[in-house]
């Protein structure tokens, strides 16, 4: 007999859904941006091996030319990226729903077994919860990478107003770099997500949108059996 | 309900296992979730299409302006303890300072010739009298102040720069400009006399831009001359440039023409084309 089990709180779910439309749009307007002074590349004793980006993908998603354009999404929708994490924040430590998501000491060592299993190199599956500890560690950790990005966002934004700010990240440029690599970790974050979602099948999946999962009775649950 | 009905009904409910009615009611909880979460999506969509077809505002949809304007206001910049861009020492001014827009700058220099026009502020049309002509032999003669610091260009790239010239609250109290009443403006005690805007303009016509008077007024803004303890080049902007660290690159007018002072915004060149108009740091 299975039965039905609660598992995203309404509001989580909110926040979800919102932040998912938010932050592609403030990638895609970063990209525009970024593309009037795209310098960062991966160099390998003097040879460029990857040029974030080629042109071939600006072209490709249509980039060249709308720096004011990327500008004006940016400047608006950070405050809905802004407000969302916060109240997100708030949520997480007044509903006591951080302690289902927060790393435990043997997260990192746990993570490792996941992955393991994850790869298929391991059989035993690692203890799951909620979440388990890989997702532990990636859940926590992109709330603060969140925040990384609006602090280094507001350096870039203003510099002068925030200079303490600024010299603490190390500078303007310092920030620009944290804040395209905080940009990088969030596409690699959102690649690994989808394959996890996909992986983990509809029964997971729906539980994002609807709330809850179905579950056998006895607690065990779906993939484990 | 006709008797067939019921019957068919009736017997529904008996071939109905307790797992039968739980896949029931699964899928209409579900059906009735994505319904919701679609209808979110579509109205998503739909507050995407209303904002990208409003009229554009100055090259930017008329929503996002909105914002923008409002984000001004929020990080607008007072008189009383303005914030100062970090200063650097002047070794590490950088040697080859990048140059990056010639709008304004078609038209061969005549520095003999070239004179700064002021016009004084005035609730009706500006008469020939209103205008200060001032040769730059007058403004190398007012107290030098240099500013080296990371000059911001809009692109994303910055490079610590040295200038040296006049700071524009020391030349707006020399010749008693920037006031509604034109009188010698004072940031301290009547601030609320200056006006709201500042314009300049490159001879040609061709450039020009607007800055709030608390950025214009801010001691770091400076009518530039110099460049590395050099007269400034003519693709920097000579005879006379703007130099004023709390704005992006596209703020600094190279060879200013004309200054006037207004209560509402004066063109800008790339507010024009979408970008903020504020443009501050």
């Amino acid at each position: 007999m299975k039965k039905l089990l609660d598992k995203h709180s309404l509001p989580v779910r909110i926040f979800h859904w919102i932040n998912f439309p938010v932050i592609f749009i403030m990638i895609w307007s970063g990209t525009l941006i970024y593309w009037a002074n795209g310098v960062y590349k991966i160099t390998v004793a003097n040879h460029v091996l990857f040029k974030f980006y080629p042109p071939s993908v600006y072209k490709a998603l249509n980039i060249p030319y709308r720096l004011a354009e990327g500008m004006s999404w940016h400047f608006v929708f950070m405050w809905f990226f802004f407000f969302n994490g916060l109240i997100y924040f708030i949520y997480l430590i007044f509903s006591g729903e951080w302690r289902e998501m927060i790393p435990k000491l043997s997260s990192f060592k746990d993570a490792w077994s996941v992955l393991l299993h994850d790869l298929h190199i391991r059989k035993k599956k690692p203890e799951q919860g909620k979440y388990n500890a890989a997702q532990r560690l990636a859940y926590t950790g992109i709330v603060f990478m969140g925040f990384g990005s609006l602090l280094t966002g507001l350096v870039i934004y203003k510099p002068v107003e925030f200079s303490y700010l600024t010299t603490l990240l190390g500078g303007y440029e310092a920030a620009r770099f944290q804040h395209f690599l905080l940009t990088i970790g969030f596409l690699l974050f959102f690649v690994i997500h989808i394959l996890q979602v996909i992986l983990a099948g509809w029964n997971n999946f729906r539980s994002v949108v609807t709330g809850w999962e179905v579950k056998d009775d006895e607690s065990v649950s779906e993939n484990e059996k | 309900m006709n008797q067939s009905q019921r019957m068919k009904n009736k017997m529904e409910d008996k071939i109905q296992t307790p797992e039968d009615k739980f896949k029931i009611l699964v899928r209409r909880k579900t059906i009735r979730s994505f319904s919701i979460f679609f209808l979110l999506i579509l109205g998503a969509f739909g507050i995407y299409r209303w904002t990208i077809t409003q009229p554009k505002v100055d090259n930017a949809y008329a929503p996002l302006r909105k914002v923008l304007d409002v984000n001004s206001k929020i990080f607008a910049r007072g008189y009383d303890n303005p914030s100062l861009a970090k200063e650097f020492s002047k070794n590490s001014a950088a040697g080859r300072v990048r140059v990056n827009g010639k709008y304004g700058l078609k038209s061969p220099l005549d520095s003999t010739l070239w004179r700064l026009k002021v016009v004084r502020f005035s609730n009706l049309a500006p008469l020939p009298s209103d205008t200060i002509v001032i040769t730059i032999d007058e403004i190398r003669k007012l107290p030098k102040t240099e500013v080296v610091f990371n000059f911001k260009c809009i692109e994303g790239w910055s490079q610590i720069t040295w200038w040296g010239g006049v700071r524009f609250s020391d030349f707006a109290k020399k010749y008693s400009i920037g006031t509604r009443d034109n009188s010698i403006p004072d940031t301290k005690n009547s601030a609320e006399k200056l006006t709201d805007y500042c314009g300049l303009i490159t001879p040609d016509r061709e450039y020009y831009v607007g800055i709030d008077m608390p950025s214009m007024m801010h001691p770091q803004t400076i009518l530039c001359y110099e460049m590395n303890g050099q007269p400034l080049p003519e693709n920097q902007g000579a005879p006379l440039r703007l130099i004023i660290p709390v704005k992006y690159g596209v703020k600094h007018i190279k060879r200013i023409g004309t200054i006037f002072f207004s209560d509402s915004k004066p063109p800008d060149y790339w507010a024009l084309k979408g970008y903020d108009y504020f443009a501050g740091l």
